[in-house]
């Protein structure tokens, strides 16, 4: 990669996937953010994610 | 059938139905098993002792109407002593707002599903604020009462029969592109309705009677709400009892519980604690006189109305609080965990996108994302009635419920 084309030195623009703290910070920088709104599947819960792929088989 | 051909039937059956309001006649007439004592309550069943206030008063007001008892103490005795026989109205093919207390000489409208030949009953619907359904009793409720069953429904089943019926769908997805959600604002298919049926009013009724009607239906401002949640139950009806389906056929509060019920899991109820509300309230309430989700009006979101249908209705946030970005957003997570979109009830701010259709347990579960219901406000003291409207959400225990019923159903 050439010097003038790194990553740093170009305009960010960032799209955050879990905390939304790290968005308010880039925010506060100036930096334009999109803050994607998402969970992990079924709050994170194991027993329910298992129940979910039981029936994805049968989908 | 796999599920997605399940859920594939089960919508096709929804969506391909109809609903026509047909006739007005008296609930022991039409209504399945309706006994010389029964009463019909919102929501999934409920026994007496678990019955919320609002819920209690309303009962109270049909004994007193039924000419069974004369005071609440009476009410009450019955209640206890077994004289009353309660059920759930989806039991017996109704469905009511709030207490949605039904007693067997009440007038009930008859909603007709004419694709499938399935006829669903509610009351007529009486107001806001100090009403029935809302638990409210007093002399003036049954005054208004007694006048809305002797001398308005027989007005009214004479103008329905001389108009052949009036096109419920047709209105809907008519007020959907005006501004209406069909729950919490019927701006305009109260009008819709009232245009449809007035020349009829006109032909069968005496001036006077006349006059005092279509000002009573104008006034009321959500008249058409309780047929079109006969219509929502007739039409979610087709679709239910659909082997393998994973879409929600009703959504019922009783002041006590929320429940749900699923396509592939026949008539069984998947319940949990009924929530609070937060709203507006009428000047001279708050939180602390608020009662319990309650009432089967939820049934217009399952079909896809009321908050699923917000972003066509922005200014319903002026009733039950909120803002325009709101109501768009309330509608854009509903897609996520819907199956389809309607094919008849259209949104223009979503560039005629169908409203949000087929409520998915497994959606629900996984994206952590519960329907929003677009509800009035009880006063948890009987006798009072209405004191606001607002938001709340159906709880997830009910969904996972139902998965876990559904997986089990499936291993077996």
């Amino acid at each position: 990669m050439k010097p003038d084309q790194s990553l740093l030195q170009q305009p960010i623009r960032v799209i955050n996937i879990g905390l939304e703290s790290f968005s308010e910070d880039l925010r506060k920088a100036e930096i334009p953010v999109i803050q994607m709104d998402w969970r992990p599947p079924a709050g994170g819960d194991l027993r329910l994610v298992a129940l979910l792929d039981s029936l994805a088989e049968e989908a | 059938m796999s599920i997605d051909e399940a859920n594939k039937t089960c919508l096709q059956r929804i969506q391909e139905s109809t609903a026509v309001w047909s006739d007005i006649k008296t609930a022991k007439d039409v209504i399945p098993g309706m006994t010389q004592r029964t009463v019909l309550h919102a929501g999934p069943p409920v026994a007496w002792e678990h019955m919320c206030g609002p819920m209690r008063g309303s009962i109270t007001g049909a004994c007193i109407y039924e000419g069974w008892a004369s005071t609440p103490e009476e009410v009450e005795q019955l209640a206890i002593s077994g004289e009353l026989e309660f059920d759930s109205s989806h039991h017996r093919n109704a469905i009511g707002p709030m207490s949605g207390i039904i007693t067997p000489s009440m007038e009930v409208n008859v909603v007709t599903n004419t694709v499938h030949g399935i006829e669903t009953y509610s009351t007529l619907y009486m107001g806001i604020g100090k009403v029935l359904r809302h638990g409210a009793f007093d002399d003036e409720v049954m005054t208004k009462l007694r006048w809305m069953n002797k001398e308005l429904a027989p007005l009214l089943k004479s103008a329905l029969g001389r108009a052949g019926g009036i096109d419920l769908k047709s209105i809907v997805a008519q007020a959907l592109q005006m501004g209406d959600e069909l729950h919490n604002r019927n701006k305009a298919s109260n009008a819709l309705l009232l245009t449809a049926l007035v020349q009829h009013l006109i032909s069968v009724g005496e001036k006077n009677e006349v006059v005092k009607a279509i000002d009573f239906i104008d006034k009321a401002g959500h008249f058409i709400l309780n047929a079109v949640m006969a219509g929502s139950k007739g039409m979610l009806d087709a679709g239910s009892n659909i082997e393998n389906s994973t879409i929600v056929t009703a959504l019922a509060r009783n002041g006590h519980e929320t429940g749900i019920r699923v396509s592939g899991l026949g008539d069984r109820w998947f319940t949990a604690p009924a929530p609070m509300i937060e709203g507006v309230y009428f000047p001279g309430f708050g939180p602390e006189d608020a009662n319990p989700d309650m009432g089967d009006s939820a049934i217009t979101e399952t079909i896809g109305l009321g908050s699923f249908a917000m972003a066509g209705a922005p200014a319903v946030v002026e009733y039950i609080g909120g803002t325009a970005k709101f109501a768009m957003e309330t509608t854009l997570k509903m897609y996520e965990i819907t199956v389809g979109e309607h094919e008849t009830f259209k949104l223009p701010p979503v560039n005629f996108r169908g409203t949000p259709l087929g409520i998915d347990i497994r959606k629900v579960v996984e994206t952590g994302i519960t329907p929003v219901i677009n509800t009035g406000i009880a006063c948890k003291r009987p006798g009072v009635g209405q004191i606001g409207a607002g938001l709340t959400a159906a709880p997830m225990e009910c969904f996972t419920a139902a998965l876990e019923a559904f997986v089990l159903r499936n291993k077996s």
